[in-house]
């Protein structure tokens, strides 16, 4: 029997007594704090969308317990590894249909995709357009830095035209999307785009589109130091926030045929699309009720984990009883084999 | 535990392996299904479509197969037991996921209704060309399960037993029927709830700050806890240590992939599951599984009339493949006849466990349709000479 | 503060005011805090913290109005302010720079 190997876990910070002696960042309580300081590098933008994330999972006050996240692969998709909420690091481009599997199988979570431009429209692209067009109830934080950043700089469905990448050497000439026009096309509900310096601004985002139900898309710009910004002499990320500071301009409700990014050319940003619409689960259970009545029984909230025959799913409110031994099934009504015996 | 009630549609019922196959998870508990259509598969999510709303399931028929096995993956994670169902192709594009819930160690079950291949093959007609992918099929070392039914029967009960398999030892199971068994009609006897024996998806009792997702106590399965009970847990494909957190080391991949491997490696014995007849005193015997089995019925009646002692291993669970029985077998007989509907996949593995004590050959059938029983006949009379 | 007029509500207006804390380990010398903070509190110092990055200091204390925004927009969770009694010009605050000894 393999023993498993004991890595040098640092015990998670206490909570904070009544009257601390020396205060703590306010993110303490919703960070893994033994995984701090974390991998992305100096001056690179997705710390501080993570900021501005748990800000706004505070102030909204949502149960955390209740909260998923999922990410993909990615610099961005590494954010599931550092949030204190129960958290999924899948394969590169499928965190949203992981999350649509979380949210269909218990409906009362809220659930995160957390990934980045190349992970969720480049190899996910199919998964983002047929989940905003089921207006699958998940809330998508694309964190855009234009480019392929963890493996090295590649170019990436969003990098702009005539930039460098490491597979467009002598720059880009492939046509990248326009992602809110892209989100609004194929149904998402809420859609909105900001820079990692509109710190605010991207914090009530995220607050809003917390509370809303559907398919939410908010397309974070970040700066990408080490890739995108050396690759294309740009300086570093610091550069780019200074970039976003001097070019970026605010237009809620633009049109979103006219949010395209060209290379170092302005940014909008705002939200571009705000709407009420039923969710697949909505329209689901709307369906089956016309259509079955009574007979409809739908998945609990709680999800479909069933334990004893006599509930219809379980209560989950607290740690369950193992069962004392493991049964297998030995029933095999089999009539057509031989005599059965091992 | 007994099965729910809800899901079990108890009575004698004229289906087809796909319908009874749909009927057997539900009778097993599972309430998600994502699949997306394809021959000969597709009648699995239909019966299922059609019954889940009525007992609290959800069905949903995904954008591919990717995203079908991610979806199924995910919610595994909320404690639903969950399935999905697909045939060659779609096996294909759903090993990276497979991997996935191979590595995050999340049971669920993958139904692969087998049919000529390789690529777009032969959509309408049967094969049994996957049951090498079904173990090897992703990148890495794991070890999964598979079974093969040989009737619609046996496909209601394997799904249960497919279910219980995926529970107790939280690997991702595959169901590898065939387009035959899967579009065959035949009476289905389902027994009332009480007298089905389900694994029920086991919560562990740790409380939130004690839980580490993949501890290990004293077997190599770690406690489960599902997404939304407040143990704020990570997991991840990465190559992870017991709290889940991803570790490049050579040391943690070697615990992580000995335990992935071993944890069905060396239960393999408690696992198997065949039928075997005649062996003792045989001096050939038949290694089928699926609907050649039942082919292979025949064949083996035929031999025995002309006098030659034929023995047969029906395999129910074909991986982890029966290694002990097959060595031990091997210096006891002359050969071993291994028919199977593509040009040798299990053979090798009969092959290699017999390691030259006994004689291997293959009737191979590339697919389109079941054995010709005096093919099989002939290579029993050639080897037993 | 210097006034050129006083305002009539001199007396009843409350400045907030805010005391920095920087875990300087965590620093990784982006500078973001420095540049955006509103009233120029901080420099990047010269000391180098443990990996060898230079964090910033409070350079103008008690001009830190707990506006938060070096806390929001730091990528490493390395700076924040907490708020301190508010008071009109003239009050002191001390800003203090965290080593910290849990290893980080």
């Amino acid at each position: 029997m393999s023993k498993a190997v004991k890595h040098s876990a640092e015990k998670v910070a206490p909570p904070e007594p009544d009257v601390p002696a020396e205060p703590q960042h306010p993110v303490t309580p919703y960070l893994r704090m033994d995984r701090i300081p974390h991998i992305w590098c100096p001056t690179c933008g997705i710390g501080t969308v993570v900021r501005c994330f748990v800000d706004a999972l505070v102030q909204s006050k949502v149960d955390l317990d209740k909260v998923a996240i999922c990410s993909g692969i990615g610099c961005t998709g590494r954010v599931a590894g550092y949030l204190k909420l129960d958290a999924f690091h899948s394969t590169h481009g499928r965190p949203i249909p992981f999350a649509t599997g979380l949210k269909m199988g218990r409906p009362e979570l809220l659930v995160t995709v957390f990934s980045g431009d190349g992970d969720l429209v480049g190899i996910g692209g199919n998964h983002f357009i047929h989940a905003a067009r089921r207006n699958m109830d998940l809330l998508v934080v694309l964190v855009n830095n234009f480019i392929y950043g963890m493996t090295g700089g590649q170019n990436a469905p969003t990098t702009p035209l005539t930039a460098r990448s490491s597979t467009m050497p002598f720059g880009n000439f492939e046509r990248p999307f326009n992602l809110p026009h892209l989100a609004e096309s194929c149904g998402a509900t809420y859609v909105a785009r900001w820079t990692s310096l509109h710190v605010r601004r991207l914090t009530k985002s995220f607050r809003e589109a917390i509370r809303r139900k559907g398919f939410r898309f908010i397309e974070v710009i970040a700066p990408c130091s080490t890739l995108y910004a050396r690759l294309n002499k740009l300086g570093d990320g610091f550069s780019l926030m200074q970039f976003y500071h001097d070019t970026a301009v605010v237009k809620n409700n633009a049109d979103t045929r006219e949010t395209a990014i060209d290379f170092q050319q302005r940014i909008i940003c705002g939200k571009f699309v705000d709407e009420e619409r039923p969710t697949f689960i909505d329209m689901m259970h709307e369906h089956y009720e016309k259509v079955l009545g009574d007979k409809y029984v739908p998945t609990p909230p709680e999800g479909g984990l069933l334990s004893g025959p006599e509930n219809e799913s379980s209560s989950a409110s607290g740690p369950r009883k193992k069962a004392s031994k493991r049964k297998s099934s030995k029933k095999a009504a089999n009539k057509g084999g031989g005599d059965g015996a091992q | 535990m007994k099965a729910h009630a809800a899901g079990v549609l108890t009575g004698e019922h004229y289906l087809d392996g796909d319908f009874a196959c749909g009927e057997g998870a539900m009778a097993a508990g599972c309430r998600f299904v994502a699949g997306y259509p394809i021959t000969p598969s597709t009648e699995v999510v239909e019966r299922i479509a059609k019954r889940f709303p009525m007992i609290g399931g959800t069905f949903i028929q995904m954008e591919d197969e990717l995203a079908s096995m991610a979806a199924v993956v995910g919610a595994s994670w909320t404690g639903t037991k969950s399935m999905t169902v697909t045939s060659g192709p779609g096996f294909s594009l759903m090993m990276e996921n497979i991997g996935l819930a191979a590595m995050m160690e999340t049971p669920c079950v993958v139904v692969n209704v087998q049919r000529g291949g390789p690529s777009t093959g032969l959509p309408t007609m049967v094969g049994q060309a996957d049951m090498m992918q079904a173990r090897w099929g992703s990148h890495g070392d794991y070890e999964i399960i598979a079974l093969s039914p040989q009737s619609p029967q046996e496909a209601f009960d394997l799904t249960i037993e497919a279910f219980n398999l995926a529970e107790q030892y939280r690997v991702p199971v595959m169901f590898m029927m065939d387009e035959c068994v899967g579009h065959m009609t035949e009476k289905v006897v389902i027994p009332k709830p009480e007298d089905i024996e389900i694994v029920p998806r086991e919560l562990t009792d740790k409380p939130p700050e004690e839980y580490l997702p993949y501890a290990l106590d004293d077997n190599m399965i770690p406690e489960f806890a599902r997404a939304g009970d407040g143990y704020r847990f990570h997991t991840t494909g990465l190559t992870h240590d017991e709290r889940g957190y991803p570790v490049m080391s050579p040391d943690c991949q070697r615990v992580s992939v000995t335990r992935l491997v071993d944890k069905i490696r060396l239960n393999a014995e408690k696992i198997a599951r065949y039928e075997e007849e005649q062996t003792d005193g045989a001096d050939v015997v038949l290694v089928t599984y699926g609907i050649t089995a039942r082919v292979a019925r025949r064949a083996i009646e035929l031999s025995r009339r002309k006098g030659v002692k034929v023995g047969v291993i029906r395999l129910v669970v074909v991986w982890p493949f029966p290694e002990k029985l097959i060595r031990e077998l091997a210096g006891k007989i002359k050969a071993f006849v291994v028919p199977e509907i593509n040009y040798g996949q299990i053979s090798l593995e009969v092959e290699r466990c017999a390691a030259g004590k006994a004689t291997t050959t293959l009737v191979p059938h590339m697919g389109g349709g079941v054995h010709n029983p005096m093919d099989i006949v002939n290579a029993i009379m050639e080897a037993a000479k | 503060m210097k006034y050129w007029r006083k305002p009539l509500d001199y007396d009843r207006v409350t400045i907030p005011r805010g005391e920095v804390h920087i875990i300087a380990d965590r620093c990784k010398g982006c500078r973001f805090c420095v540049e955006y903070c509103p009233k120029d509190v901080l420099e990047m110092s010269d000391e180098f913290n443990i990996k060898g990055y230079h964090p910033p200091k409070v350079v103008k204390h008690g001009e830190c109005v707990d506006c938060n925004l070096c806390e929001m927009v730091c990528p490493e969770f390395a700076i924040f302010s907490v708020a301190v009694e508010g008071a009109t010009a003239g009050d002191v605050s001390t800003s203090k720079v965290q080593t910290p000894k849990e290893g980080h």
